[in-house]
Parts: structure tokens; sequence; C-alpha cells
């Protein structure tokens, strides 16, 4: 299990906490959306969780990062890196950009932890065949849409072995297939037992993938709990977030006096 | 004595292109090796051969200047380094993958980041042109006229420049914590999934010009090569 406990963070500079008194428990083959306003600290949430904030950003921190019950939170970042991982919004900022082939874009996180040989080896093709890239392993990765390299940056994740993956906004710059694409892999990966918080803006798609949603608002948790429940709450949309179809219909629905079932069912053939 | 037009044309022949023919890249390395070198070439035989300080022998006259047999030989032997210079350069590009390079420096040791940051800067030019080309593409769109007299695309070089160095400086800053977590920054040796072909042919080329070229340097110090 991945938790924040009571975290409070503020950037460099910054006049005020970007994250106040945030917990949050992320557990073991889970998928758990994150809903809010831009600038409403789901970046941020994704940032500390992993451990780059404040190590690598900067900033201060208060409050505890656990990893099973353990508090890592004044780990270094590279010991942190074989269990947690995050991918950003850009698919091409993600690739080291050394990489000739997909095969070594996906096994350079491996290759970075020392893993023996054979070891690095099993993993990149073990990631390569659970995301259904194996195909693109000879590809160079610049050359690849977006959709792809967003799949090739999550298998190099993958390769590494985390237990917990942070995905801000994974599809933000994707298109329909690409996200389709990015959203197979996220439920192919809580299947294998990985935990993965999910930021996103594409309130439909948590519906589909998200057993539970935190929104958070100013930078404090504001509504939490199964997604069915927290996408449908009348509070979303004050908060800034747009309601999933289904559950704006739904309403529409119940305001007009009919039985949602049958518009739902239309509506999802 | 070899020294003068001999030996660098000695090394241009022996040194750059023997290896280029056996490599199958002469061609390619004539072609770019002159187009590297034409504008300091020209540059350099004009000066010598007209304004030479001891030039005695005169070969002919253009109005008040003067060309000499003297400045004709020295501009000879300055374009031959020139091309010995060029041709190396243009066959180490030619013949070597940056990637294999920097992968066989931090096999051999060298810092991984250091390896990684020459990689990087190479495979960053084209992603940053193609940035430019994309920017440029924009801001024409929105009417920046970048053509016509010299002033004017220099006026509508800003607009592309800026937007194209800060994309870039905010990319690098995504780049690095990705790196980081990716365990980048993890002390110690990482793994190393293959090395770069190396024949004994290469190898025994490599410690020929270990012992070779200090050989050289020695006895030109030592006046033996004129």
């Amino acid at each position: 299990m991945l938790e924040l406990r009571n975290v409070s963070y503020r950037y460099a500079g910054a006049t005020r906490a970007s994250l106040r008194e945030v917990s949050l428990q992320l557990h073991d083959g889970e998928v758990m959306g994150l809903v809010g306003a831009s600038e409403a600290g789901k970046t941020t949430t994704c940032l500390v969780a992993s451990g780059l904030a404040p190590r690598a950003v900067g900033g201060r921190m208060l409050g505890a990062l656990l990893v099973d019950g353990v508090d890592v939170t004044n780990e270094p970042m590279h010991v942190l890196a074989g269990s947690i991982g995050i991918a950003f919004q850009s698919p091409a900022t993600q690739l080291s950009g050394v990489a000739a082939t997909v095969y070594e874009e996906v096994a350079f996180g491996a290759m970075n932890l020392g893993m023996p040989r054979t070891e690095v080896i099993a993993r990149t093709e073990s990631a390569l065949d659970a995301l259904r890239i194996a195909s693109l392993a000879e590809r160079e990765p610049s050359r690849l849409s977006g959709g792809q390299m967003q799949l090739v940056a999550l298998a190099g994740l993958l390769a590494m072995g985390p237990r917990h993956l942070l995905l801000d906004e994974p599809t933000a710059q994707l298109d329909p297939v690409g996200t389709r694409l990015v959203a197979d892999a996220i439920q192919r990966l809580a299947a294998a037992g990985t935990s993965i918080l999910v930021a996103e803006q594409k309130t439909d798609l948590l519906r589909d993938l998200a057993s539970r949603v935190v929104a958070i608002h100013a930078g404090r948790v504001a509504l939490e709990g199964p997604a069915v429940e927290v996408l449908a709450d009348p509070r979303l949309v004050e908060l800034g977030v747009a309601a999933p179809a289904a559950a704006r219909l739904e309403r529409l629905a119940r305001e007009r006096g009919l039985d949602p079932a049958p518009l739902l069912e239309a509506a999802r053939s | 004595m070899i020294g003068g037009l001999v030996g660098p044309l000695a090394l241009v022949v022996v040194g750059i292109l023997f290896p280029a023919a056996i490599a199958g890249m002469l061609p390619r390395l004539l072609r770019t090796t002159l187009l590297l070198s034409l504008p300091i070439a020209i540059s350099a035989l004009l000066v010598n051969l007209f304004f030479f300080p001891g030039g005695q022998t005169v070969l002919f006259r253009l109005g008040p200047i003067t060309a000499t047999a003297e400045g004709a030989a020295l501009a000879l032997e300055i374009l031959v380094r020139i091309l010995a210079i060029a041709g190396a350069v243009t066959l180490f590009y030619l013949t070597t993958d940056p990637r294999d390079l920097t992968l066989d420096l931090e096999r051999r040791g060298v810092s991984s980041r250091v390896a990684f940051v020459a990689n990087a800067s190479v495979q960053t030019v084209p992603a940053m042109l193609e940035r430019a080309n994309t920017i440029t593409a924009a801001q024409r769109a929105r009417g920046l006229d970048t053509e016509g007299s010299f002033l004017r695309r220099l006026r509508g070089i800003v607009p592309i420049v800026g937007p194209t160095i800060i994309g870039s400086i905010s990319d690098v800053e995504e780049r690095t914590m990705a790196l980081e977590a990716r365990g980048f920054t993890r002390p110690g040796r990482r793994t190393l999934l293959w090395s770069p072909a190396d024949s004994p042919a290469q190898a025994i080329a490599r410690w020929a010009l270990v012992l070779v070229v200090p050989a050289l340097i020695a006895a030109r110090v030592a006046g033996l090569l004129g």
C-alpha cells in the first residue's frame, strides 16, 4: 500500500501551500482516480506520492510518505524508483532521448537500477508483452505516435517492477485510440496487482477504470469514495470537474421523471 | 625530412582516405570534407597567395596585388592541413554512431551521466529543430513574416527563438524528473545490455594510433619531420 499521511507541500518560492493535510491510501491492485480543476493539486499529489517532490522539485513537505507502512519520506529517489513509478502528460519528454530502439528505451530504467543483465532482459520482454507492444521493440522511440510513446513510457516503468504507479493525466495528449490503448494497459497492470493512481480530467475514462475516486480542490481532499458515487456527486461540478456523460444523463433523466436504466443501456450499446 | 607538404599529405592519404575507402565512405567523405573546408580554404588561399610577406617570385599580378610562388607554396601547405583536420572530423562523424561511442566510453568506466549528456546533446538537436519548425509554422499562420529582406527575417527570428528555447527548457525539467523516477541518479554502475562490435583489426588500429601519434609528436618536437 502507498500512503500519503497528512501531507502538506509548498513549492519553493510559493506563498501558499499547494497541498494541505492530504491523506490518501492506495491499495495493492487498486485503480484510484484523482480529479480536480486545473491547479487544484493533482500533479503535486503525484509528485509528492512519487517522491519527486521535494527531492527533485525542491520545496517543503510536511507529513509522511509510506510504502507498506514503512516511512520512506527521507529515502533517496533511486531507492523509491524501484517501488514507485510515475508517468507524466507529455509522452515525448518521458523518453530517455538516448535509446535507439523501443527495446532499449524500455530497458533503460532497469539498467539504471543495476539489475543483472539477464533480469533486465527478462523484465524488458515481460513489460513489452504486458503492454502488447513487443512488435514495436525494434522501432525508433521518437518516431512513434503519442499513444505508442505513452505505452513505451509505461512499459519502461513496468520493467523497473514498481508496485505502485502514478499516472499524471496520461491520456491528456492522446487521441481516442491512444487513450483506449493506455486505458487497456492500466486495466491489465491493475489486474496483475499493481496499484495505480490516475490523475485525469476525463471522468468518463475514470468511470470505466477506477474503483475509487478522490476529488481535490485547492490542495485539499474534497470528496473521496467509490468511483460511481463520487463521479455522480453533484458537488463535483462545483469543484470544476465535468461529470461523466453517463452521470449527467442519469441526473437529467431523473429530473424529468424518467427511468435512467434503459437510456444508459442504450447509450452503452 | 617529410615536413611541409608531404607530411600532412601522407596523413590525409594514409590516415583518412585509406580508412574511408575501406569503410566504403570515400565519396561521402570527399564531398563532406570539401564542403566543410571550402570557406576557410578559399580565404587561406587568397590571403597567402596574394599577401605573403616574404614573397619574392612573382607568379602574376591582379591590379595592385601580386601572387607569389612562396605564398602559393604556403597556401598549399595550409590547404592540406585544413583537409587533414576536416577529413579527420568527417571520417569520425561518418563512421561512428554517437550512441556506440558513449556506450563504449561508459563500458570503459566513464560516468553514465557524462555519457548521457554527450549522447543526449546530439539527440536533442533534431528535436529542437522539429520544435523550431512547428513554432515557425504556427507563427507564420498568425501573420509573422519570416521571408523577404534580411532585416525582416531578423525581426521574424525573435518570436521563434523565444518559444523554442523556453519550450526546450520546460521539456528539460520534465525529462529530468522522468530520469530521476527511472533511477538514473542511482550511484554505481548501470547494467549495459550490449557492446559495440569491435574486431581485432580495430583494436590493432587503435593501439597503433596510441603508439604512432606520440611518436610523430616526439619526432616533430625533435625536429626530425622538418
